[in-house]
C-alpha cells in the first residue's frame, strides 16, 4: 500500500519538472511578458528595467534553475502581472470553482443515475428511450452554448414574457458566507441560486455519461447468476436493486465521476468563462494570454497533484467498493 | 469525529446566516457596472494598465484631471504655470480631505511622486510619467513646484496620470510604505476621490462606497460595484437580465439588437484610437514580398498613397464596424490637441489607385502579407481581411497573418511584417504622444519612434516634433504638431484606417457621457431627468 502511494507521488513529481520545463520552453516562444504588460510609451530602458525585475534578462535556462530551485523550498513565483505570490491567487479562486464542481457532480449524480439505473432495467419502456435519446443531446450540445441559452431562456425570456417567473442571475458569484475560513457560496441562498445555471451547464455532459454508463453497466449486471440468486432467495426488487446491483453499478461511475470531477475543476473554463464564475479557470486562461508565466506554471503544478491524488483516492474507492481489488498487487 | 462536530456546527450557522442575506432589500442608489478587464492591481502606482487606471480614478485624485474630450481640469490643483523652461508651479486645492478625514497638502504629493521609483516588481511602471522630474519644492503647504531636467511642456498632461495618496495612510515598514498586496486588500487605499474603498473580491468585484465629503460633484450614487465580465456575449447577457444596469463596450454584433431594445440605451463617443496601418520602409530587402526582385516597393510615396486610397474606409466603418468607427485621416480625432479641422480623409479610389501603381512602376501590383492581431481591437481581424480584399483588387495581393496578440506584437516587434494593422490610444490626448511613439525615427535613447516597427522615417518630421516637444507654449505647440502630422500624412508614413467609437450600453433611465479615453466613471452616469 505505502510503496504503491510513493511509487504514485514520485511519477507525479516527475510530471511536475516535465510540465513546468514545457511551459517555460513555451512561454518563451510565444513572446514577451514585458511587452504584453507594459506601457507601449515605455522607451527601452525602462523596458529592460522591468525585464531585470521579473528576472526576464537571464538566459532561459537560469531563469529555469532559479524557478526549480525556489519551487524546491515551496515558493511558486509572483505573478508578473498581480506581483503577488502565484500560488496565493490560485488558492484565492479555488474554492469557488471546487464548489461548483462538487454541486454539478451532486446534480449530475442525484439525476443521472436514478435515470440510468431505471432505463437499464426496463430498456423497452417509453421513458428510458426518451432518457437514451435525451442523454445523447446532454453529450452533445457544446457547453458554452447550453450556458448561453439556458441565461437566455432564465435570465431573460421567461421572466420577460411570463410576469412573476422568478429570474434567474446569469452571472457571478453570489453572497458568500466564511466556513473554516475559506469563502463559500454553496451555504447561501443567494449564493445556491448564482450556482444554480453553471452547474447545470456543468452537469448536463456529466450526467448524460453518468446515465448511459449507469445503464450499460445495470444491463449488464442484470442476468448475472448473483442477481438471479438473489431474486430466487426471495428478496425484495428494492433490495435487488438497491443493494446488488447498485453496488456494482457503482465501480465504474465512481472511476468517472472522479476523474470527471477532476478534469472540470482543472478545466471547467468554458463555463467559468460564460458565467462570469471567479474560478481558477478563468485565472488560467486570463494568465495565459497575458504571458503571466508564474501563474501558468503554478496552476498546472496544482492540477498535476490534484489528478494524481484524485486517482489515488478512486483506487482507495475501488478497494471499499470492490473487495477482490488489491492495491498491492496492482502496484507491482 | 470532535472535527466533524465542528464544521456541522459551522454549517449551521452558516445556514442561519444564509436566510439572514437572502432577506435583506437591494440597497438603493446603488451602481453595477460590468467591465471588461480586471485590473492587475488596485496599488495606483502598480501598472500603467487602463482598467487600473480607470479603477483608480475611482478611488484618488491626480492634481489635474482629463475631460471628456481629454482637456485638461484643474482637479487637486487650482491652478498651474511654467515659471522659466524646467520650472512648474502647482497652487493646490485647499480644503481637501482624504477618506480617513486628514488633510490633503504638498507633502502627500511629494511623498506620492517619491514612491513611484520604489514601488517593486511593476510590470508597467509609472517612472513613464516621472522620468522628467528632477526635485520637488514645497513652498507653502499648497504650492508646489516640480523642477525637470529639460523644457517638459506635457509636465500637466504626465501629472494628470499620477494619483495622490495619502502620506499619512501609506506610512509603513517596506521601502515604498505600504505594499502592493496591501493595497490591494484596502491597506493604505486612502485617497481624496469620489468614492471610497469598500472591497476587492478578485475576478468577481470591486465595491465603492460614495465619499459625502468629495471636494468636487458628488456622486448620484450610494454604492459602486464593478463586476469584470471579459466574455463579450456574457456582458450583455448580465446587462439584460438586470445583473448590472451598465455595460462597457458590447460587442458590434450585439448593437442592433441592443439599439432596438426598448429597456436598453446606448452611449457613444469618439476614442482617441486609432485603428492604423504601418508600411516597412527600412530599405531594402523587402519583408515579406517576394515578388520585385529584391526592390521595396513601400519605399516609393506613391505606392504608399495608393494602398492608403484603395481602402474603402466608409465601407469597412458602416459594414464591418458597424457604424462604430469614423474613417481617420490623422492619428487622434479632432479637436484633441494637434489634430486639424480641415484634415482630409484619404478618398476611395481604385482606378487612381492602379494608376499610381503603374506610375511606380508595378502596373501588375505585387504581393505582401498583412499581419494583424486576432482579438486585440474590435473586429481586428475582420478590418484585416477587409483591407486585404481592397488591396488585391488593386493588384497587390495580400495574404493576412493573423495571431492572438502577444504573438503579433512579439512578431511586430521582432520586424515580421512587411505591412501590419495595429491600433494606438494617445492617452495624453494629445499629437505629441502618437507622433513620438509610432513616426518619428527610431531612437532608443530619445524614446523616440518606440512602436514604429515599420520604420519610416522622416527628417522634415522629425525636426518639427522634436521643436514641438519643448515647446511649452500650448498654441504654438499644437500648430508645430499639426504640421508635423500634416508632412506624415502628406507622405503617407501610415495609413490611419478608423477611430474606433466607444459604446456604452445602459439600462432605460441612466445616461452616460462617454469619454474618449474609453474609461467608465460611475461619477459621470446619472439617472436620466
Amino acid at each position: 500500500m505505502l510503496v504503491y502511494i510513493i511509487r504514485r507521488l514520485m511519477q507525479a513529481a516527475l510530471v511536475m519538472v516535465v510540465m513546468s520545463a514545457l511551459v517555460f520552453a513555451g512561454i518563451f516562444m510565444i513572446g514577451d511578458p514585458v511587452a504584453m504588460m507594459i506601457s507601449p510609451d515605455a522607451s527601452e530602458v525602462e523596458r529592460d528595467a522591468v525585464r531585470a525585475s521579473l528576472g526576464l534578462d537571464k538566459p532561459l535556462w537560469l531563469q529555469y534553475l532559479a524557478f526549480v530551485n525556489a519551487a524546491i523550498h515551496g515558493d511558486f513565483g509572483k505573478s508578473f502581472l498581480a506581483g503577488q505570490p502565484a500560488m496565493q491567487l490560485i488558492f484565492e479562486r479555488m474554492p469557488a470553482t471546487l464548489e461548483l464542481v462538487l454541486f454539478s457532480t451532486v446534480i449530475a449524480l442525484g439525476i443521472g443515475l436514478p435515470m440510468g439505473v431505471y432505463a437499464g432495467l426496463r430498456p423497452k419502456s417509453v421513458g428510458a428511450k426518451t432518457i437514451m435519446t435525451g442523454s445523447i443531446l446532454g453529450f452533445s450540445l457544446p457547453n458554452f452554448w447550453v450556458g448561453l441559452m439556458l441565461i437566455m431562456v432564465f435570465a431573460v425570456l421567461l421572466p420577460d414574457l411570463v410576469p412573476g417567473f422568478p429570474r434567474l442571475p446569469a452571472s457571478g458569484r453570489g453572497a458568500t458566507v466564511n466556513v473554516l475560513g475559506v469563502n463559500l457560496s454553496l451555504f447561501t441562498g443567494d449564493g445556491l441560486l448564482h450556482m444554480l445555471l453553471p452547474a447545470i451547464t456543468l452537469a448536463l455532459y456529466k450526467g448524460a455519461l453518468i446515465v448511459r454508463l449507469a445503464r450499460a453497466t445495470a444491463r449488464e449486471v442484470l442476468p448475472m447468476d448473483y442477481v438471479k440468486f438473489a431474486r430466487a432467495k426471495g428478496l425484495s426488487e428494492n433490495r435487488v436493486v438497491g443493494v446488488h446491483v447498485l453496488k456494482n453499478i457503482m465501480i465504474p461511475i465512481a472511476t468517472v465521476t472522479g476523474l470527471e470531477f477532476g478534469q472540470s475543476v482543472a478545466f471547467a473554463v468554458i463555463t467559468e468563462t460564460v458565467f462570469a464564475w471567479p474560478g481558477m479557470g478563468k485565472l488560467l486562461i486570463d494568465s495565459i494570454l497575458l504571458l503571466d508565466r508564474p501563474v501558468v506554471v503554478a496552476y498546472l503544478m496544482i492540477i498535476v497533484v490534484f489528478f494524481v491524488v484524485l486517482n489515488l483516492l478512486v483506487d482507495l474507492l475501488y478497494s471499499v467498493l470492490d473487495p477482490r481489488v488489491r492495491l498491492e498487487s496492482r502496484a507491482t | 469525529m470532535i472535527g466533524f462536530g465542528r464544521k456541522a456546527a459551522a454549517f449551521a450557522a452558516a445556514l442561519t446566516f444564509s436566510t439572514l442575506s437572502v432577506a435583506l432589500p437591494a440597497a438603493a442608489q446603488e451602481l453595477k457596472i460590468g467591465i471588461k478587464t480586471e485590473p492587475s492591481a488596485l496599488d495606483p502606482q502598480f501598472h500603467t494598465l487602463n482598467p487600473n487606471i480607470q479603477v483608480g480614478a475611482y478611488f484618488f485624485d491626480a492634481l489635474i484631471s482629463q475631460d471628456a474630450d481629454l482637456k485638461t481640469q484643474p482637479a487637486l490643483a487650482l491652478s498651474w504655470k511654467a515659471i522659466g523652461d524646467t520650472t512648474w508651479e502647482f497652487k493646490l486645492r485647499p480644503n481637501v480631505k482624504f477618506h480617513d478625514g486628514s488633510d490633503f497638502t504638498a507633502e502627500d504629493v511629494v511623498y506620492t511622486y517619491e514612491r513611484i521609483p520604489k514601488v517593486p516588481n511593476s510590470p508597467g511602471p509609472y517612472t513613464i510619467y516621472t522620468r522628467q522630474m528632477k526635485s520637488f519644492e514645497i513652498v507653502d503647504p499648497l504650492t508646489l513646484r516640480i523642477h525637470t531636467t529639460g523644457p517638459s511642456p506635457l509636465l500637466p498632461l504626465d501629472v494628470a496620470a499620477l494619483p495622490i495618496l495619502s502620506k499619512k495612510a501609506m506610512a509603513g515598514s517596506a521601502p515604498e510604505g505600504k505594499t502592493t498586496a496591501e493595497m490591494n486588500s484596502g491597506n493604505g487605499l486612502v485617497g481624496t476621490g469620489p468614492f471610497k474603498f469598500v472591497e476587492w473580491q478578485r475576478g468577481s468585484k470591486i465595491v465603492g462606497e460614495r465619499n459625502d465629503n468629495y471636494w468636487g460633484a458628488k456622486p448620484y450614487w450610494k454604492t459602486v460595484t464593478l463586476r469584470p465580465l471579459s466574455n463579450n456575449t456574457t456582458r450583455v447577457a448580465a446587462l439584460l437580465s438586470g445583473d448590472v444596469d451598465m455595460i462597457e463596450d458590447p460587442p458590434t454584433t450585439d448593437l442592433a439588437k441592443l439599439k432596438n431594445d426598448p429597456k436598453i440605451t446606448l452611449s457613444r463617443a469618439v476614442s482617441n484610437r486609432v485603428i492604423y496601418i504601418a508600411l516597412d520602409q527600412h530599405g531594402e530587402p523587402p519583408i515579406g514580398i517576394p515578388d520585385t526582385g529584391g526592390k521595396n516597393p513601400l519605399m516609393d510615396k506613391r505606392v504608399r498613397e495608393a494602398l492608403s486610397i484603395a481602402i474603402d474606409r466608409k465601407g469597412i466603418a458602416d459594414k464591418i464596424m458597424e457604424g462604430v468607427a469614423v474613417p481617420a485621416g490623422d492619428l487622434l480625432p479632432y479637436p484633441m490637441g494637434g489634430t486639424r479641422k480641415d484634415t482630409p480623409v484619404d478618398a476611395f479610389d481604385q482606378a487612381k489607385a492602379k494608376k499610381l501603381l503603374a506610375d511606380a512602376g508595378y502596373p501588375n501590383g505585387f504581393s505582401i502579407t498583412l499581419g494583424a492581431p486576432n482579438g486585440r481591437y474590435i473586429n481586428d481581424l475582420k478590418v484585416a481581411q477587409a483591407v486585404a480584399a481592397m488591396w488585391t483588387r488593386i493588384g497587390v495581393k495580400t495574404d493576412v497573418d493573423a495571431n492572438a496578440p502577444p504573438v503579433f506584437f512579439k512578431n511586430r516587434d521582432s520586424f515580421k511584417y512587411g505591412a501590419y494593422l495595429a491600433g494606438w490610444g494617445a492617452s495624453t490626448g494629445e499629437l505629441s504622444n502618437a507622433l513620438k511613439s509610432l513616426a518619428a525615427t527610431p531612437d532608443r535613447a530619445k524614446g523616440m519612434g518606440t512602436t514604429n516597427s515599420g520604420r519610416h522615417s522622416n527628417k522634415e518630421m522629425d525636426a518639427k516634433l522634436e521643436e514641438a516637444v519643448v515647446t511649452i507654449d500650448d498654441a504654438k505647440r499644437e500648430a508645430l504638431l499639426a504640421d508635423a502630422s500634416k508632412i506624415l500624412m502628406s507622405n503617407h508614413g501610415l495609413i490611419p484606417i478608423h477611430f474606433e467609437i466607444s459604446v456604452w450600453a445602459l439600462r432605460k433611465g441612466l445616461t452616460y457621457a462617454g469619454r474618449a479615453d474609453q474609461s467608465t466613471f460611475a461619477v459621470d452616469v446619472k439617472p436620466a431627468k
